[in-house]
């Protein structure tokens, strides 16, 4: 049976990105229990709206935890208090009647607020750009099962590459560090053999970028792991770690700097 | 587009982190060293004035250490303050809620216990070494380290400046060690745990003996 | 018009050979002269833009995500078909070929869909050269399953995150084309208009979702791979920003629009819990292979812990209907037979406007039979994602599920080459018509956006491109300003509406409209009724509806009153067509053309065609055209599953 609950919540709003935005507080009255968080905001939206106040903004697309839009750090947790849940994900079972949850955009300064809860991951995107990719022309890949990848590796690799880029790690990181999203691509390409060419030049430009955009270091506190909602694992940070010193230490030629 | 020079290890978070390690490895297996040469106060002033002086005896050496340790200070608060400048900036605006699900109390407090042991060394040298001062009402003995090791540690609060100090030193390396595995790449699915544990079995020894040492006067063990 | 499909000749092996040499090249020095615009980020687009970029080609690329890597692709799960034969089971291009004819219920073009099955082979290379992490087996080889009840394992996975891995592979593509600077990426940029000069596709009309401000893009060509329109039923398995808007403002400037009345339903997704529902979402088929489906007997036992309902009182129906395929019936059928069941009244779980919409999923005999542990090894994450959508643990009580609309086989009519009627307008993926006819099978959507994004478009965009000057037009062409000042219009009539409902309160209207009428079974009493509310609902739309906000700002409420717009027309155009057709052939079914056992009936005389509509203007009818189909290879025959 459904249960049903008033909630309390103080939503960061921001007109655009220039705005200097601040809390606001709303009551969500009636929520369904069986509601997802996107569905409670859903509501709260509708109601405002009849009032004549604009909707709470905020990402989201596939609400089925795999495209990576949406996230909102929930009563100081990216995506809330469930493990491996995307906010699109969460129910509001976990939630109580008479709750006070604080809800507010992902914070750092690679990541501008676009409107209240939306902020632009363009970084990620331009870390990916900068090297997180096979050069394989349509048309020039060999056949599929010529080679072969041992069993271990290739799983290690799809653990790697589930990330769905939502940036959830940055935003719990306390160093607003992309270590881990960055390390998922480095090294789901670098335990891949199709992967290997072009391994030592990833990894330094996908680093350069990642430090470009503007991120803060990786000082192994693990919170990005333990927010993430896929379990991407923080020995993929010592593994990109790795392939940086080698590539850095070993590889015959040299890439340049990158900026934003 | 400005022209972009060559990429240089030290560019990199990565690679400051990696330099951040180094060092710090260094200075960890210098404190594990020195705890064992201190311990050795417990065998009664010839044992311990033989050891001072044998380091005395080989200058080379001794200066060879000497920079050694300077650098990896020099490098360690160099980077530190690099990289803590850049994640500062990485987070302009702080969250009104944060709460932490996964990190450590030492980890959280690197960024204390780390100046915390900055000017502890630069008193603790000043204290026993260069110059070598009395904190009381002795007379500091260059050569007798045996006295000065008494004489200070019978006053309480030298004591507790040790005492904190190196329990500030604990809580540094129980993350340092385990992050600094992560910098270098230490990390292998079949090795991780036995790595990490004896890792953090050396951080617990030397933390145990440095606390130790500073009480070993006051428990009477040093006379 | 006199539809050309364009369809090659002679024998179905040699037609796209020949059709690539026979298509004109580009000069390579001359390619970055040539602007080309793709509409999407997906399988298809991601794939287009990346080959087109690749190839030299001057691309901009636009989604309405905030990336690239968000579209909807990366929502798929099952898997995706290819004609390897690695198993060694049979499996052959024809083979595939064969399947997906008989299975789209003949009402697709032999050619293409060879041309698809041809590729296959081509694309699970490409992926894997990507670094697509397919599942392997332990020689380090590529793993298969058998997917959709196919005979032959031919499905190549990724865990249940195949369509994230391969738009991955795409997006990483596309990704090194961005940082190439051959393509330029408009990530939260939506299309509202096509730009059409002279019969000819020069450019579209965009909103920067961000800043609002209306821009016009001209190129070349434009290839729309902006998805499948699942959403004209608002509940759907679709992502919530899926929409029309690209393909049906391209119909209104002459692209004909094909067969929308095939919209395809999957049988296992999580009921709805109540009216707040956003979305629904999709578990995987697979699931049928060990639970079984049944309702209570007895409508007093509706409300009643499952676990104390005796088995005498449980009707496995599906058992009981079809003994020889049981639990795993085609999609269609197995849909269709839950909604009768929840139309008797014995449907389970929460009364959702009166009626309860769910049938038991259950496993407890499995568990019996398997043990805990082999269950688990095979659905834990399902079971998991289950729980965390309904609070049920799946091992203790009984899943419940009721179909989804889930893919749009309909879309924008093209030719071979994959161009629409507006010359110049170029679709693929789920956004075009063509491979899978009245029926898709699972696991060969994602097949179809990689051959057309990978393969069919650069060649077939080329070819076209080799025939036409470029840099033919700019911004400040009349045209192009009409078409920007006509958007700009529509959106301001948008805001000034000010009466009192809000988009998604019409959408979700629409929707209900839609799955009562034009659903799963359709008749043309419930057409004619719905062809009589929808243009009533969209009357009160355009004077009742309330947008807060302008629209010189991110104002995600005037983003869905434009989808929702759109949807209006789509919805009218999908029900016309499901009257029109009167058969029942795959995703459609009419109830007035049934065997007596209640399957779907086929009118091959009549209907064998392509039904392509062709927008008039807004107060007249739409016209229809028709494509004849011939099947030369796989002659129309009648599914059985009894
Ligand atoms: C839950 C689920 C599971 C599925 N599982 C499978 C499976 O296992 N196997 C299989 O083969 N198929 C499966 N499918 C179907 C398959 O995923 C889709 O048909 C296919 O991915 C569509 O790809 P696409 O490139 O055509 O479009 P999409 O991936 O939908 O991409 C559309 C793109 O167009 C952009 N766009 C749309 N409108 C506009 C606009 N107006 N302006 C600008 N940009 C716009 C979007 O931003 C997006 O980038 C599944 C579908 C669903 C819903
Ligand atoms: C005996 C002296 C010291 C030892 C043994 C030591 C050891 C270490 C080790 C092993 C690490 C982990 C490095 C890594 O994460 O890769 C570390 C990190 C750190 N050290 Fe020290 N350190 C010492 C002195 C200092 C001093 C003097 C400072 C202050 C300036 C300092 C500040 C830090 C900080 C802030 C970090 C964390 C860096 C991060 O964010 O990751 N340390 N130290
Ligand atoms: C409580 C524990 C400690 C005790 C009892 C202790 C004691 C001493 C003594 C007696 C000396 C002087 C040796 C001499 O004059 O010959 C000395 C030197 C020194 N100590 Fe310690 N120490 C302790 C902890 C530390 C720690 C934690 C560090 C580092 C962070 C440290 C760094 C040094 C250094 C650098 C010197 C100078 C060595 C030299 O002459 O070059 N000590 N220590
Ligand atoms: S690593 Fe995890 S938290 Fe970070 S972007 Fe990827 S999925 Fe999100
Ligand atoms: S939380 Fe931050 S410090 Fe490193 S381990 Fe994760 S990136
Ligand atoms: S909306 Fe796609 S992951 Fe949440």
């Amino acid at each position: 049976m459904a249960r049903l609950m008033n909630l309390v919540l103080n939503v960061w709003r921001q007109k655009n990105a220039k705005d200097p935005g601040g809390f606001v507080r709303y009551e969500a009255k009636a929520i369904n229990d069986h509601m997802s968080f996107l569905e409670m905001l859903d509501v709260v939206n509708e109601e405002l709206a009849h009032k004549g106040e604009e909707p709470i903004a905020f990402d989201h697309d596939c609400r089925e935890g795999i495209c990576g839009a949406c996230g909102m750090v929930i009563n100081g947790v990216p995506h809330g208090p469930a493990k491996s849940t995307t906010a699109c994900q969460l129910h509001m079972r976990l939630f109580k009647d008479g709750d006070e949850i604080t809800i507010e955009p992902w914070r750092a300064a690679a990541f501008p607020v676009v409107r209240d809860l939306m902020v632009d991951r363009s970084a990620l995107d331009r870390v990916i750009q900068a090297g997180g990719y096979v050069s394989v022309r349509a048309g020039s890949a060999v056949e599929a099962n010529a080679l072969p990848v041992s069993k271990p590796d290739s799983d290690q690799a799809f653990d790697a590459a589930t990330c769905i880029g939502c940036g959830a790690c940055v935003a719990a990181c306390p160093n607003a560090s992309a270590a881990l999203f960055t390390a998922a691509k480095v090294s789901h390409l670098a335990l891949l053999p199709q992967g290997a060419p072009e391994r030592a030049d990833r990894v330094r430009k996908m680093v350069a970028q990642m430090d470009a955009e503007g991120f803060g270091h990786c000082s192994s506190h693990k919170e990005c792991e333990a927010v993430c909602p896929k379990d991407i694992s923080i020995s993929f940070i010592a593994k990109m770690n790795r392939e940086l010193l080698v590539a850095m230490t070993s590889a015959p030629n040299e890439v340049k700097t990158r900026t934003k | 587009m400005a022209t972009q020079k060559a990429l240089t290890l030290l560019d990199t978070t990565v690679g400051k982190k990696a330099a951040l390690a180094v060092s710090g490895v260094v200075l960890f297996g210098f404190v594990i060293g020195h705890m064992l040469g201190n311990l050795q106060v417990l065998l009664g002033p010839e044992v311990y004035n033989a050891y001072g002086a044998g380091i005395k005896d080989k200058p080379v050496l001794l200066w060879g250490v000497r920079a050694v340790l300077l650098i990896s200070v020099l490098v360690h608060t160099t980077i530190v303050l690099e990289l803590y400048g850049k994640s500062v900036a990485a987070r302009p605006v702080g969250y009104k809620v944060k709460r932490n699900i996964a990190t450590s109390y030492a980890a959280m407090m690197m960024k204390y216990t780390g100046p915390a042991l900055l000017v502890y060394i630069i008193f603790h040298l000043a204290h026993f070494t260069f110059p070598g001062v009395s904190l009381g009402d002795y007379d500091h003995v260059p050569g007798d380290v045996y006295a000065n090791f008494l004489n200070a540690f019978r006053i309480p609060w030298v004591v507790a400046v040790y005492v904190i100090a190196n329990v500030c030193l604990g809580f540094h390396l129980y993350h340092g060690a385990f992050s600094m595995l992560q910098s270098v790449g230490l990390n292998h699915p079949r090795y991780n745990k036995g790595l990490r544990n004896l890792m953090r079995g050396l951080v617990f020894l030397v933390t145990a003996g440095n606390v130790f040492l500073p009480l070993t006067v006051l428990l009477g063990l040093v006379k | 018009m006199q539809l050309d499909s364009r369809a090659p000749t002679g024998p179905i092996e040699q037609r796209w050979n020949d059709a690539r040499f026979q298509a004109k090249l580009v000069n390579p020095a001359n390619r970055r002269k040539y602007k080309v615009i793709v509409v999407g980020s997906g399988l298809a687009g991601g794939a287009a833009a990346a080959t087109l970029g690749e190839l030299g080609y001057n691309v901009s690329c636009f989604c309405y995500q905030d990336s690239p890597r968000r579209a909807h692709s990366i929502a798929a799960q099952g898997g995706i078909n290819a004609a390897k034969n690695y198993q060694n089971d049979g499996d052959s291009v024809y083979r595939l070929f064969y399947d997906t004819v008989k299975g789209g219920d003949f009402r697709a073009r032999e050619s293409n869909v060879y041309r698809l099955a041809e590729l296959s082979v081509n694309i699970i290379d490409q992926c894997v050269a990507q670094g697509v992490p397919f599942a392997r087996e332990y020689s380090g080889l590529l793993g298969n399953r058998s997917f959709g009840g196919a005979q032959v394992a031919r499905t190549f996975y990724a865990r249940g995150q195949t369509g994230q891995q391969l738009l991955l592979g795409a997006y990483q593509s596309l990704s090194k084309q961005i940082e190439a600077r051959t393509v330029k990426m408009y990530p939260r940029t939506e299309m509202l208009d096509l730009i059409v000069i002279d019969g000819v596709a020069r450019g579209i009309v965009t909103r920067n979702l961000v800043t609002g401000k209306v821009e016009a893009h001209t190129a070349d060509v434009v290839v729309l791979c902006s998805g499948g329109y699942g959403n004209v039923f608002y509940l759907s398995t679709n992502a919530k920003g899926c929409n029309t808007t690209a393909t049906w403002r391209s119909h209104r400037r002459g692209a004909y629009f094909a067969n929308p009345c095939f919209t395809q339903i999957h049988p296992t997704c999580i009921p709805q819990s109540g009216d707040y529902q956003s979305k629904l979402t999709l578990m995987s088929e697979s699931l049928r292979n060990d639970g079984r489906v049944w309702v209570p007997k007895n409508v007093a036992d509706l409300q009643k812990d499952p676990k104390s309902i005796p088995e005498a009182d449980r009707d496995y129906y599906l058992e009981r209907l079809y003994p020889s395929f049981g639990n795993l019936v085609p999609r269609d059928i197995a849909s269709r037979r839950a909604k009768d069941m929840c139309d008797e009244g014995r449907g389970v779980g929460p009364e959702v406007a009166g009626v309860r919409r769910g049938v038991y999923l259950d496993f407890s005999d499995a568990v019996k039979r398997l043990g805990r542990d082999a269950v688990a090894e095979r659905y834990d994450n399902l079971f998991q994602m289950y729980e965390r959508i309904t609070g049920e643990n799946p091992y203790e009580v009984p899943m419940r599920m009721y179909p989804a609309i889930h893919y749009t086989m309909g879309g924008l009519w093209v030719d071979y080459n994959l161009m629409s009627t507006v010359t110049g307008l170029f679709v693929g993926g789920e956004a075009n018509f063509s491979d899978h006819g009245a029926n898709r099978l699972g696991a060969s959507a994602l097949m179809q956006g990689l051959a057309d994004g990978y393969f069919v478009l650069p060649v077939t965009v080329a070819n076209y491109l080799a025939s036409v000057k470029p840099g033919g037009v700019d911004e400040s062409h009349p045209d192009v300003k009409r078409t920007v000042s006509e958007v700009e219009g529509r959106i301001k009539q948008l805001l000034s509406i000010g009466g009192k409902r809000t988009p998604e309160s019409f959408h979700r209207e629409l929707g209900t409209l839609m799955w009562d009428y034009c659903g799963m079974a359709r008749t043309a009493a419930g057409l004619k009724s719905a062809l009589g509310k929808i243009p009533e609902l969209r009357e009160q739309f355009y004077t009742d509806l309330s947008i807060v906000g302008s629209g010189e700002e991110l104002n995600t409420m005037l983003e869905k009153a434009g989808r929702t717009a759109d949807f209006f027309e789509l919805a009218e155009l999908t029900c016309r067509d499901a009257l029109e057709r009167e058969e029942s052939a795959g995703g459609h079914f009419r109830e007035e053309h049934q065997t007596e056992d209640g399957e779907a009936k086929r009118n091959d005389e009549q209907f064998s065609y392509v039904a392509a509509w062709e927008f008039t203007g807004d107060t007249s009818a739409p016209k229809l055209n028709k494509e004849p189909l011939n099947f030369e290879y796989v002659h129309p025959s009648q599914r059985s599953y009894k």
